[in-house]
């Protein structure tokens, strides 16, 4: 096989648990056909530097663990080929928001957990005696599809750091809690009504406080659908009622 | 050393773990579920296709039952499976389908009239009921003879993954995140917990239960190529054979995925085939209808993945960098079905391979995917030889796979077997009492410590990247699709030689806390005892039975192996686990062993099948001619289920359907 060019890999570095100090360091890396940031930082930790911290679970863009900034955006490391770069220099960082685990990890999942208790994001059914023996409920196939097409988010957390009104306000509920609400609030099942979802949304912690400047949508790796169930949850607080069911 | 009491331990956070503990949970146990990543995050996520379960609501579902689904799922498992175990499956899977859309999965569901569908190549249309419009609907599926398997969209997994997360949440079921469980806490007889460390700080706990429940998944990284998250590592497994006490099931048994892409080998769900597409050659031509001229593309998962094989080893594969693969063709089922039913398959196929699955086609080659074998357990999920220890999902060997899984039976496992075996948890958790040993738990924990100091303090030894790749590679190439003796004990020798090495490993990097090369080394020796049990069943199951190949031994075997492989690590400095057989009774078979209904019938059989048959006719012949179908079946072989799911499934009424065929 033909050589592949040198990519360099600009890596941030830095230990929350002894006295460190963050710093860039710069790994170096044959490109191999199909090399993605996945297969390189594993490359590096085996042959370079074992102490290296990253995330990775599924490797292929579906449990959304190993978010970072690539050259300055937030995605998914596992699906990003280092071929798409034209220059052979990328910057990898840990993201934004949240609390640095060390290196390129960071702890999403205490995150995330906290933010679905806080908004209880399950479903809060209207029927409490279903009957698992008996025939289910019906569902218009229609309702069924739009519930899933919102409930693929996989909490990688790529919104949270491109979000600007976030980085400002601890307590924003990004769209990441915005998209799972919505996805509630769609759902014919869950019994929750325009009021219960005004007061969680319904203030600076919710719809009002996006400055609609998009960075979820704009680094959803999952192309979920952000700025218009934002828009349309906040049109319908400022009015009322918020859903129509 | 901290410890942390509890009712419930729950060792992995997938669907099967998280369903044992809302079990536990709502049983008003004290549950607690360990995790390596946070729950949503586990491998369960990752499954696209669907889970089976016996609805019967399509029109290409009519007619589908329990009895249907469990025949499929024997012969799937090319009889090496637990009849009863698989019967009590079939029994809940619709219920466990119920259950998830009644906490909030969105199923896809059925629309009335007609729709298009890919059948064969072809273009057929079939007209849905008007009674099924909104119920629960299904797609084909390999090795099933109904329409059978749920869905949403190709991100199943996910959305009930999700699902089931949130009712834990829901619940307040604490998810311990990033730890990983090292040791169980065990005096020979009984479970009482596990040593666990916490992948930030690196500090040890000592976590004591009543019950204590592995659900890790399976063991595919033992393997270069896995269709497997990377954290399917077999340490579950590894730590209950360690305790020399627990024994290990059919670990020889790992199944291939006939359509994993080149060269990552990520998964390509079997919806692709199932929903009509189709495997091709390096010349285009579709190969499979003349091995398979019934089943074709849908034969079960072991035949197809060793067609495939055959085929490029005839020199039709298409020649690639990584070497041969085939084609999957999906352009043939539409650029609309495939965005939305099978958009996972096309984001992968853009992200890593560059290409639009609608137009062009999608290089793929069998891949390792699930582990058959697992920590061995009896009926109710708990090991036979160490009270206590409960497993459950992929890293059990419940054994209702045998040596072949279909697909969709996988995540329905997950679900239905975390439903019963969780009752019987929870039920062990209410009848025993906390034993709390303070010296046996110290003992346990120092024995894990000692070994963390000892890697990080020594000054000479291997690299343990280098180890773990080595395994791998040795995996590979000598314990895949088929196997030979030759390679076989070649493994087992190799596997010896870096089981040994892997005692004296220096690590570069000497954090405590997180430290990554750490966590490797921990993993690897314990990953080699696993791999080695796969290997040496392998070597030694002189036969060839579901996804177990030999083609020394090319029979499948019924005389000498209708039994289950268990393994025992029964001494620490030991280089291989000893091996034990446990006979199959063909006498308390529903169905004895028969004819899987593809390629040559080539069995050797065994004496009591004739016996059992004549035995069930007798059985039959005795009943009163209005007897039930449930009634039939209880007379030829009964079986237990907790109180609330043994109740009949009802289905819906399609009559008018019938009669409006019939018109």
């Amino acid at each position: 096989m033909a050589k592949g060019r040198i990519v360099t890999f600009k890596i941030f570095r830095f230990d929350p648990q002894v006295d460190d100090k963050p710093r860039m360091v710069s790994y170096q890396l044959e490109e191999a056909p199909g090399m993605t940031v996945f297969i390189a930082l594993n490359k590096i930790r085996a042959e370079q530097d074992p102490s290296l911290q990253f995330d990775f679970v599924c490797r292929a863009g579906i449990c959304g663990s190993c978010a970072m900034v690539i050259n300055g955006l937030p995605t998914l490391a596992c699906r990003t080929l280092t071929s798409k770069f034209e220059n052979p220099e990328l910057t990898l960082m840990p993201l934004p928001g949240f609390e640095l685990i060390g290196d390129l990890s960071v702890n999403t999942g205490k995150f995330m957990r906290e933010l679905a208790e806080r908004l209880a994001l399950y479903l809060h059914p209207k029927n409490e005696d279903d009957n698992i023996h008996a025939v289910e409920q019906r569902i218009e196939p229609e309702e069924a599809e739009k519930v899933y097409e919102l409930d693929r988010c996989v909490e990688c957390g790529c919104c949270v750091s491109a979000c600007a009104t976030k980085q400002m306000r601890e307590t924003f509920v990004g769209a990441v809690g915005m998209m799972k609400l919505s996805r509630f609030a769609l759902d014919s099942r869950d019994a929750r009504d325009d009021d219960d979802f005004y007061h969680v949304l319904g203030n600076q912690d919710g719809v009002f406080g996006c400055m609609s400047l998009l960075g979820c949508q704009d680094t959803c790796p999952k192309d979920l659908p952000h700025m218009e169930q934002i828009a349309y949850m906040r049109r319908k607080v400022a009015g009322i009622p918020i859903f129509n069911k | 050393m901290k410890i942390i009491y509890t009712d419930s331990l729950v060792i992995g956070a997938g669907l099967a773990g998280l369903r044992v503990a809302i079990a536990c949970k709502k049983q008003g146990l004290d549950t607690q579920v360990l995790s390596l990543v946070p729950a949503k995050r586990s491998h369960s996520a990752a499954a696209q296709g669907g889970m089976q379960a016996s609805l019967a609501n399509t029109t290409k579902g009519q007619g589908d039952d329990e009895d249907v689904h469990f025949m499929d799922t024997v012969k799937g498992s090319d009889w090496g499976c637990d009849q009863e175990v698989a019967r009590m499956f079939a029994h809940v899977a619709p219920k466990a389908v119920r259950q998830l859309a009644s906490w909030g999965v969105p199923w896809s569901r059925i629309k009335k009239g007609p729709r298009q569908v890919v059948v064969n190549a072809e273009k057929v249309t079939i007209e849905e009921a008007e009674q099924a419009h909104g119920l629960i609907n299904a797609r084909d599926f390999g090795g099933t003879k109904k329409w059978r398997t749920c869905y949403s969209s190709d991100g199943t997994g996910h959305a009930l993954l999700n699902t089931v997360d949130n009712k834990a949440i829901e619940l307040g079921i604490p998810v311990h995140e990033r730890v990983e469980a090292l040791s169980l806490i065990h005096d020979g007889k009984r479970c009482h917990g596990a040593v666990v460390r916490d992948l930030i700080s690196g500090e040890l706990f000592a976590y004591i239960a009543r019950a204590t429940t592995v659900a890790t998944g399976g063991y595919g990284r033992i393997y270069s190529v896995s269709t497997n998250a990377v954290i399917c590592e077999g340490i579950g497994q590894a730590i209950a054979l360690e305790t020399g006490v627990a024994q290990l099931g059919n670990m020889e048994a790992v199944q291939f995925h006939p359509t994993a892409i080149v060269p990552v080998g990520i998964l390509t769900t079997e919806g692709c085939r199932g929903d009509g597409g189709l495997l091709r050659d390096k010349d285009g031509y579709r190969f499979m209808p003349d091995y398979e001229p019934e089943k074709k593309e849908l034969a079960s998962r072991d035949v197809v993945s060793r067609r495939m094989t055959e085929h490029m080893r005839k020199g039709k594969g298409v020649d690639s960098p990584y070497g041969p693969h085939l084609w999957l063709d999906i352009t043939l089922l539409g650029r609309e079905h495939i965005e939305k039913n099978l958009r996972e398959v096309k984001e992968i196929c853009e992200s890593f391979l560059g290409i639009d699955p609608a137009e062009e086609y999608i290089p793929v080659r069998p891949t390792q995917h699930y582990s058959m074998g697992g920590i061995k357990t009896n009926a109710k999920g708990m090991s036979p030889t160490l009270e206590g220890l409960f497993s459950v999902g992929e890293a059990a060997c419940w054994d209702m796979h045998g040596f072949n899984r279909l697909g969709g039976n996988s995540l329905a496992e997950t679900v239905v077997a975390g439903m019963i075996v969780g009752e019987y948890v929870a039920e062990f958790c209410h009848e025993t009492d906390l034993i709390v040993d303070t010296g046996l738990i110290k003992t346990s924990v120092d024995k894990l410590q000692q070994e963390i100091d000892q890697l990080l303090e020594s000054k000479a030894g291997e690299n343990v990247f280098e180890i773990k790749e080595q395994m791998q590679q040795v995996m590979m190439n000598y314990v895949g699709i088929f196997r030979n003796g030759d390679e076989l004990t070649k493994a087992v020798s190799e596997l010896r030689d870096l089981l040994r090495r892997s005692r004296k490993i220096q690590l570069k990097c000497k954090k405590r806390h997180s430290n990554p090369e750490l966590v490797e080394a921990l993993r690897v020796r314990r990953m080699l005892k696993v791999a080695l049990c796969v290997a040496k069943g392998a070597r030694d199951r002189t036969e060839s039975r579901g996804a177990h190949a030999r083609e020394d031994f090319p029979e499948r075997n019924d005389r000498d192996w209708l039994k289950r492989t268990l393994a025992n690590w029964s001494a620490e400095g030991e280089l291989e686990p000893e091996l034990s057989y446990e006979a199959l009774d063909i006498m308390k078979m529903e169905i004895p062993p028969g004819y899987r209904g593809y390629g040559i019938n080539n069995a050797i059989h065994h004496s009591d099948t004739e016996k059992r048959l004549a035995e069930i006719e007798a059985i039959v012949k005795n009943l009163p001619e209005n007897a039930t179908r449930e009634q039939k079946q209880a007379a030829i072989m009964a079986f237990d289920l907790p109180i609330d799911l043994g109740e009949p499934n009802q289905r819906a009424d399609m009559t008018a359907i019938n009669q409006q065929e019939a018109k």
